[in-house]
């Protein structure tokens, strides 16, 4: 089965490391890291399935995918301190209130490519 | 030789920079939009019927219609009289930035107040991709329960303003209201919300007079 919602993300993914590349002269991407919060609803192998077909006959083609994700994490304003939130929980972690507002988990990036450029 | 770039951009910063480019289009044109997501069958299209019924040329109001197959729903729009463009994802689950700036040039658009896009009926992925409008508006129903701002916190998190659609169905259907708008007032404090019935019309005046206010209060 298709998730086409992947496959879009993929698709910006390519365009974007594809134009990161050329600037640097790259013949090959050798390798993408990708940094992606727990708060953001991107499922790595149905990213990296597609990966495979559109990044075919591309410099992009056979470069690994690295996926380094970040855990959610919020800042409560009663307690003044940051907390990592557990999956599925809504609320300050100590305090149980939602004077909260997320500080990590959020990210959706590309960090780096690593290239082999001619020289 | 091999070189580690540092990239550092949102992975849909090209998305996002077209959704950019569509808000330029609007603001040219004169136009405020509003993005409707819900899952299917809540009343995205009803309720844009309703409003267009109620805002009777106060407004001039137009929709982009957007769904996997059909144009069931714009064929509705057509119908009532209001400009309107279908845009089919062919299994596209959610509407991007390029689709909506393809559609706009079949759209009367500088005659236009309003813009109504109709998201593609889902509660999950339309909440993670700007389009290029000024507000995102929820509609929740009766039917689908009262939990569903715990099960779906991003959509919740992300929008501007909630309609609670067939309220006439309450008699009849378990649905904790104290809990339901729990949910949302822990994901998104404050946020505006309008108890409706697009059956009986019950609710509507408010959500009528906010959108008004949003079409003359903004920035053109």
């Amino acid at each position: 089965m298709v998730h086409l919602h992947e496959l879009f993300v993929s698709q910006n993914l390519l365009k974007l490391a594809l134009d990161h590349a050329e600037k640097a002269s790259a013949v090959r991407i050798s390798a993408i890291d990708l940094l992606i919060g727990e708060l953001s609803s991107v499922i790595d192998d149905s990213v990296a399935f597609h990966w495979d077909i559109i990044s075919k006959d591309t410099i992009a083609e056979g470069a690994e995918l690295r996926f380094n994700r970040v855990p959610a994490k919020v800042f409560c304003q009663d307690c003044a301190e940051e907390n990592i939130l557990k999956n599925g929980q809504m609320l300050c972690p100590v305090c149980g209130g939602n004077n909260i507002f997320p500080t990590g988990g959020t990210e959706f990036l590309l960090q780096s490519i690593e290239v082999e450029t001619a020289d | 030789m091999t070189r580690k770039i540092p990239v550092v951009e949102h992975i849909l910063s090209a998305n996002d920079q077209i959704a950019d480019q569509n808000l330029e289009t609007l603001k040219a044109a004169g136009v405020f939009a509003i993005n409707i997501m819900a899952s299917p069958g809540a009343g995205k299209t009803s309720t844009i019927l309703k409003t267009f019924e109620l805002l009777e040329d106060k407004i001039k109001m137009g929709v982009i219609e957007g769904d996997l197959a059909s144009s069931i729903d714009a064929d509705k729009a057509q119908a009532a009289g209001i400009p309107v463009v279908q845009i089919n994802t062919g299994g596209g689950c959610h509407l991007d930035a390029v689709m909506l700036k393809d559609a706009f040039p079949n759209l009367p658009l500088v005659s236009l107040d309003l813009l109504i896009v109709e998201n593609v009926g889902n509660l999950v992925c339309p909440a993670n991709f700007k389009i290029g409008t000024h507000k995102n508006v929820l509609i929740a129903s009766i039917p689908e329960g009262d939990d569903k701002p715990y099960k779906y916190p991003g959509m919740y998190r992300g929008v501007d303003a909630l309609i609670i659609n067939k309220i006439d169905l309450m008699p009849y259907v378990d649905f904790d209201i104290e809990y339901f708008l729990k949910g949302v007032e822990i994901l998104n404090p404050g946020l505006q919300s309008f108890s409706v019935s697009c059956k009986t019309g019950e609710g509507f005046e408010a959500w009528i007079n906010w959108l008004v206010e949003q079409v003359k209060g903004h920035d053109r």
